[in-house]
């Protein structure tokens, strides 16, 4: 008896949708791109040649020196590679530690008010401004970054996450699963996790592309990832005094965010739909 | 005969705005094994309670004051939540109402049966799937290994409530709860499921506490009659004393509010008045204002009838019926 998991039928359903699997290889090849940087640039993202400052891309082909063909920036470190190296990111650990809030806060009536209460504190600060008081107090590099967008994006996770668990709870089959002797752990990782999933991945893409977003804001306020290291609002910031002269610094890093988050958007989207059994290929 | 279900004296609250109403007074009834025991009455008169007590499963406001739950002996009342869980599904499974909200809309009907069978049995998953195999069979599915693979959305409503059925009978109950599992379905398959938990009863020799308030189905699957109102126990007896002679007013009534084909006059003829609020106090007997004796005495006015054993198995709660 051979049997489609889960996994194979969702992707089944993606390949579908034109949209979606678009999405879906940009970010693959943009994730490969950026996993095995040294594959594809022969640069340091960080050796500075002050001899080739500001020289553009292949659009200028007088100017474009062979091998850079983004051009550099204004230290003369080849572009390409900065922006390879700089989509490292870390992924926001703000999704899980949301989603477990969430679920104990929704499923247990007792932590409820505890939790839910945590978060408010956490809500009546300015996201931006939670952010940067954590890297303040921690100071600046890329771990104290995400964990500052992490705790950020905590709140607003764990609050829709708790509506939703709140919902499922009441649903008789989890009423009907207790019947039959289920555990509590068992009901919430088997039964209200996976009814859940689909609005945690809905939620977590969206929030995934709002991370990329934040970090590269305080790295554009000048507490995210500090100088040399390349990341891409870092880019944009200090790229932003060269405007006039090389307006290609903000441009390429600005278009990698936006595709990078557009692209997490739209397979979230599509995702919700392909989750859900019901609705046919 | 061996008593599954016992329960005694049973009372239980619903606290609403801080306040406690009782749902439940003074319950007693037992289900034997091999028997069928239908609890009827009119919507919000504690049968679905009954079963919720009985499976611990009240909601949060809820609780059981008083009383005690005997299953195969073992008082369910005075056990800690750890406990009681070891007792559901393995000793009692419960069959709800709504076949189509009843399962996991996102898992395959065989991971569910599955999931069940593993944890009742204690066998490996090619086993658990054979055995889901043969209670889906049992239960008249056909196709069933094609079912095991379908999602509950692409099962019909008899089918679901079959397959329900099956997960609860795949543990090996003692006792089968049914709330008004035949509700949600249409008449033919009705008469289906009936037929079948009928069948099963009589092959796994269990105990069926069959909640409804359809009388069609009593007079098809029950007993035993268990007459609740207003959270009190009114009248119980077996299926044919209810049937040919009611003594309770209120079981009379619900006799008379039932379609008649044959008679020439097509007529229903409903009990007058509203069922109580748990929040209103009534004196005496609860049915009182809707009584069609009650004006002729005095007494239902001023005090609570006891229960009396008319006929050998046959008891009522009414002032009358001496």
């Amino acid at each position: 008896m051979k049997r489609e998991n889960q996994i194979q039928i969702a992707f089944r359903k993606l390949v579908k949708n034109k949209l979606a699997t678009c999405c879906f290889i940009l970010i693959l090849i943009e994730l490969i791109f950026i996993l095995f940087a040294p594959l594809f640039t022969e640069y340091d993202p960080t050796t500075m040649d002050t001899s080739i400052r500001l020289s553009p891309g292949f659009w200028n082909s007088a100017k474009c020196i062979p091998g850079h063909w983004l051009g550099t920036d204004e230290l003369g470190r080849d572009l390409w590679s900065r922006i390879l190296y700089g989509g490292r990111i870390s992924l926001s650990a703000g999704i899980i530690f949301g989603t477990f809030f969430g679920m104990l806060a929704g499923y247990y009536k007792k932590l409820d008010n505890i939790i839910m209460r945590i978060m408010d504190i956490l809500f009546t600060f300015p996201g931006i401004l939670l952010a940067l008081l954590i890297v303040a107090m921690l100071g600046v590099n890329v771990v104290n970054a995400t964990i500052a967008i992490s705790i950020w994006s905590i709140p607003s996770f764990a609050r829709m996450i708790r509506g939703r668990v709140l919902q499922i709870k009441e649903e008789e089959y989890i009423t009907a699963i207790r019947s039959l002797g289920a555990s509590d752990g068992w009901i919430l990782t088997k039964h209200v996790l996976k009814n859940a999933l689909p609005t945690i991945i809905v939620i977590a893409t969206m929030r995934m592309a709002n991370s990329i977003l934040s970090i590269a804001t305080l790295s554009y306020l000048g507490l995210g990832v500090p100088q040399p290291t390349p990341e891409w609002g870092g880019m944009i910031s200090s790229a932003k005094q060269y405007m006039y002269d090389a307006p290609y610094l903000i441009i390429i890093p600005g278009i990698a965010i936006i595709l990078t988050v557009i692209c997490f958007n739209i397979l979230g989207d599509k995702l919700r739909d392909i989750l859900d059994p019901s609705l046919k290929d | 005969m061996e008593k599954v279900l016992d329960i005694q004296n049973l009372c239980a609250t619903f606290s609403i705005q801080k306040k406690d109403y009782e749902v439940l007074h003074d319950i007693s009834f037992s289900v034997n094994r091999n028997e069928t025991v239908c609890v009827v009455g009119e919507s919000g008169c504690g049968k679905s309670v009954t079963t919720l007590c009985v499976m611990q499963l009240l909601p949060g406001n809820g609780k059981i004051k008083s009383g005690s739950i005997y299953l195969n002996g073992t008082d369910l009342t005075k056990l800690s939540k750890k406990e009681v869980r070891k007792f559901r599904g393995k000793k009692m499974g419960m069959i709800f109402q709504e076949p189509m909200t009843a399962l996991n809309p996102l898992l395959t009907i065989g991971y569910q049966l599955r999931e069940n069978i593993m944890n009742h049995r204690g066998v490996n998953k090619s086993e658990a799937n054979k055995l889901a195999l043969e209670y889906l069979e049992k239960v008249g599915i056909a196709n069933p290994d094609k079912r095991l693979k379908q999602y509950p959305f692409q099962l019909s409503g008899g089918l679901r409530q079959r397959i329900l059925i099956a997960m609860v009978l795949s543990a090996q109950p003692d006792l089968l709860i049914a709330d008004e599992p035949t509700t949600a379905l249409d008449v033919t398959i009705q008469k289906q499921v009936l037929s079948l938990l009928n069948d099963l009863k009589k092959e796994m020799n269990a105990a069926i506490l069959f909640i409804t308030h359809d009388l069609g189905v009593v007079a098809e699957i029950a007993d035993r009659v268990v007459v609740l109102y207003a959270g009190r126990k009114v009248e119980e007896g077996t299926t044919k004393q209810i049937f040919k002679n009611p003594l309770h007013p209120y079981t009379i009534g619900l006799m008379k509010a039932v379609p008649n084909v044959d008679l020439d006059e097509f007529v229903i003829q409903p009990i007058p008045g509203t069922f109580p609020n748990i929040t209103e106090k009534i004196e005496g007997c609860r049915f009182n204002p809707r009584c069609p004796h009650a004006n002729t005495c005095k007494k239902c006015f001023e005090e609570a009838p006891q229960m009396l054993e008319v006929e050998p198995g046959h008891y009522v709660a009414c002032h009358l019926s001496k």
